[in-house]
């Protein structure tokens, strides 16, 4: 084993050693891969963005962060030869099954739905996850949808007199799908950017969306209220 | 009311070891013994909370600052080990007797994934140091509840007839398997 | 002992796993899938080589009093070395790994090897030894994970064989007990 006096000044310096020779040999590494990482985060976010506003990889992205109850919802406005191609909304719901769940929406400059798909959950597989395309198809019926026209301007699932089908016994991760929706909707049209603003630079303000809260609530209520029907993962 | 559920999310719906495997080998490791379990499971309450003070803010503080955040890893698990040697020490003043009933398991406690894990965990979800130690409470009182039914649970076990192949760890996954499948039936609480 | 034997013993007489029943966490977590398996496996081996082969090259210099950090703060570099690898090359299995990579410096595995074999033995041997447990451990993940995959999503490695729902438990904690629990006892059975 060991063949060096375990001494107070052998101890200690062994170990310093051992760790500074570590950190450098770490620094080495972070400083080859930090580029790297930064540029698989940043596909990742522009793969994310393409899928709900398709052609934004060819265009400029103008990213906003509005602040809903302590979490952060982004705005990326894509712009296309000074035509805005449609913003994609990083939007999230507290309410999922399994808690927190981060969804991306894209809308046009109506705010008309062009697509939307998960970014992040904790949902169940089989049942919850089937929000996400790499599941199912369940996400293609928001494509064209429009918030506006909808009764009292809610994205709700038909159980509670809407228009979206939820996934079947995966009520609560359908209803939280909607609500990070009806959240970046919200925020969306509160903050809708126009090419003007685009144009000359000027970066939004950070606006806090009151109106999002009474919508969690409701969606709270909901849940308390529905009778246990037990297909409800 | 959300440190509430923060508590009752770490204890029931995400329990430490039935749903996030983390703590796994003292899990099994500790005897059918109660009393023993209570005792690692105090054990690791203590260190769990301090030791996620402490990374939390040499990571805040400290590793942030100087922009070496990488350098987490070394320094909460050398953290961690150092905790756990006091912990042994001032053990071994108050209590001789616990710490002679967890033996081995004791240091054991440095390599517990469930502590490095969650130290991590609460810098990964930007928990602030409040949340971060509320967190941590209840996600050690998770450990807790899990070690304390399992070792009531092979305490009966181990006096019926088992296949011989099934004995001991096979038996015991089986068990963890289907406490698993009860606390699921927790989500949705939260 | 030789060193073929040195290196397959990791598979199945001496299979951390599923004989020496260590590294267990990383085990139910990650296995939900076959290539989540295999990665964790190979990122493990990687630590393990590391570390194994450094502390048998630097086992005199440490005082025996310190060693156990000495051998924490070795593994502990290899394990942010190869995160910071996969985050950079392989961001999608890094982020399905995700927590485990970090916590492959508390895989008893790991600093079990360094203190049973590492610190007592060639560096060659230790090389052997690290490459033949970590290729073991990667068997077992491998293993558990396709089983799992198969009976849970009715796929492997990603392809689907039937497009149907599988025994959904199986990608669920409790199907990672139950699978674990089976297949020590089946290659408790070969091993023999």
């Amino acid at each position: 084993m060991a063949k060096k006096e375990s001494t107070f000044l052998n101890m200690t310096l062994t170990l310093f050693v051992i760790t500074a020779v570590a950190a450098v040999a770490l620094g080495y590494v972070y400083n080859i891969t930090k580029d790297p990482i930064q540029k698989a985060k940043d596909e990742k976010l522009k793969a994310a963005i393409n899928i709900v506003v398709p052609g934004a990889d060819k265009g400029e992205i103008v990213t906003d962060i509005v602040e809903v109850e302590g979490k952060e919802v982004y705005l990326y406005t894509i712009t296309v030869d000074n035509e805005i191609l449609g913003t994609a909304v990083n939007t999230f719901s507290i309410n999922g099954f399994g808690g927190l769940i981060r969804v991306m929406v894209g809308f046009d400059v109506n705010g008309v739905i062009i697509d939307s798909d998960v970014l992040e959950h904790k949902e169940t597989p089989g049942l919850g996850d089937k929000s996400s395309k790499s599941v199912s198809s369940w996400n293609e019926q928001f494509k064209g949808m429009d918030i506006s026209i909808m009764k009292d301007q809610q994205l709700k699932v038909t159980k509670d007199g809407g228009e979206v089908d939820a996934i079947t016994a995966a009520t609560i991760t359908s209803r939280a799908y909607c609500g990070a929706i009806q959240t970046a909707w919200t925020v969306f049209m509160a903050n809708k950017p126009s090419v003007e603003e685009l144009a000359e630079g000027t970066p939004e303000e950070v606006i806090e969306t009151e109106n999002v809260e009474t919508l969690e609530e409701d969606v709270d209520a909901e849940i308390n209220v529905e009778p246990n029907d037990g297909g409800n993962e | 009311m959300e440190y509430i559920l923060i508590i009752i999310g770490a204890i029931f719906v995400n329990n430490i070891v039935l749903a996030q495997f983390l703590g796994i080998c003292p899990f099994l490791g500790v005897s059918g013994k109660v009393k023993t379990a209570i005792g690692m499971g105090g054990a690791v309450l203590f260190v769990m909370t301090l030791a996620t003070i402490v990374t939390w803010l040499i990571y805040t503080y400290i590793l942030a600052s100087l922009g070496i955040e990488y350098m987490r890893t070394i320094a909460f698990i050398l953290v961690i080990a150092s905790l756990v040697q006091m912990v042994e020490i001032i053990l071994k003043k108050i209590s001789p007797s616990l710490y002679q009933a967890l033996g081995v398991f004791l240091p054991l406690i440095t390599t517990n994934c469930a502590i490095l894990g969650v130290a991590i965990l609460v810098i990964d979800k930007d928990f602030n140091l409040a949340y971060s130690v509320v967190y941590a409470v209840g996600t050690s009182l998770g450990f807790l509840l899990a070690l304390v039914i399992f070792a009531g649970l092979r305490e009966h076990i181990d006096k019926l007839p088992i296949p011989k192949a099934m004995k001991g760890i096979p038996a015991a996954l089986v068990m963890a398997g289907i406490l698993a499948l009860a606390f699921m039936g927790f989500s949705g609480l939260v | 002992m030789s060193n073929l034997k040195n290196f397959t013993k990791g598979f199945f007489k001496e299979n951390p796993v599923f004989i020496l029943l260590l590294g267990l966490c990383p085990t139910l977590g990650v296995t939900t899938s076959a290539i989540n398996g295999l990665a964790m496996g190979l990122a493990t081996t990687f630590v393990l080589i590391g570390s194994n082969v450094v502390i048998s090259l630097i086992k005199s210099l440490i005082p025996d009093k310190v060693r156990i950090p000495a051998f924490i703060v070795v593994i502990a570099s290899f394990v942010t070395i190869i995160d910071l690898v996969m985050a950079a090359y392989v961001p999608a299995l890094y982020e399905s790994l995700g927590l485990f990579i970090p916590l492959i410096v508390v895989n008893c595995i790991v600093l079990g090897r360094a203190e049973a074999f590492a610190s007592k033995n060639t560096v060659f041997s230790s090389f052997i030894d690290g490459l033949g447990m970590g290729l073991g451990f990667a068997f077992a993940l491998t293993l558990l994970g396709s089983v799992r995959e198969i009976l849970g999503s009715l796929s492997i490695f990603g392809f689907k064989f039937i497009q149907a729902d599988g025994i959904l438990v199986f990608v669920l904690a409790p199907g990672a007990f139950f699978g674990l629990a089976y297949l020590i006892v089946l290659m408790k059975k070969i091993s023999k």
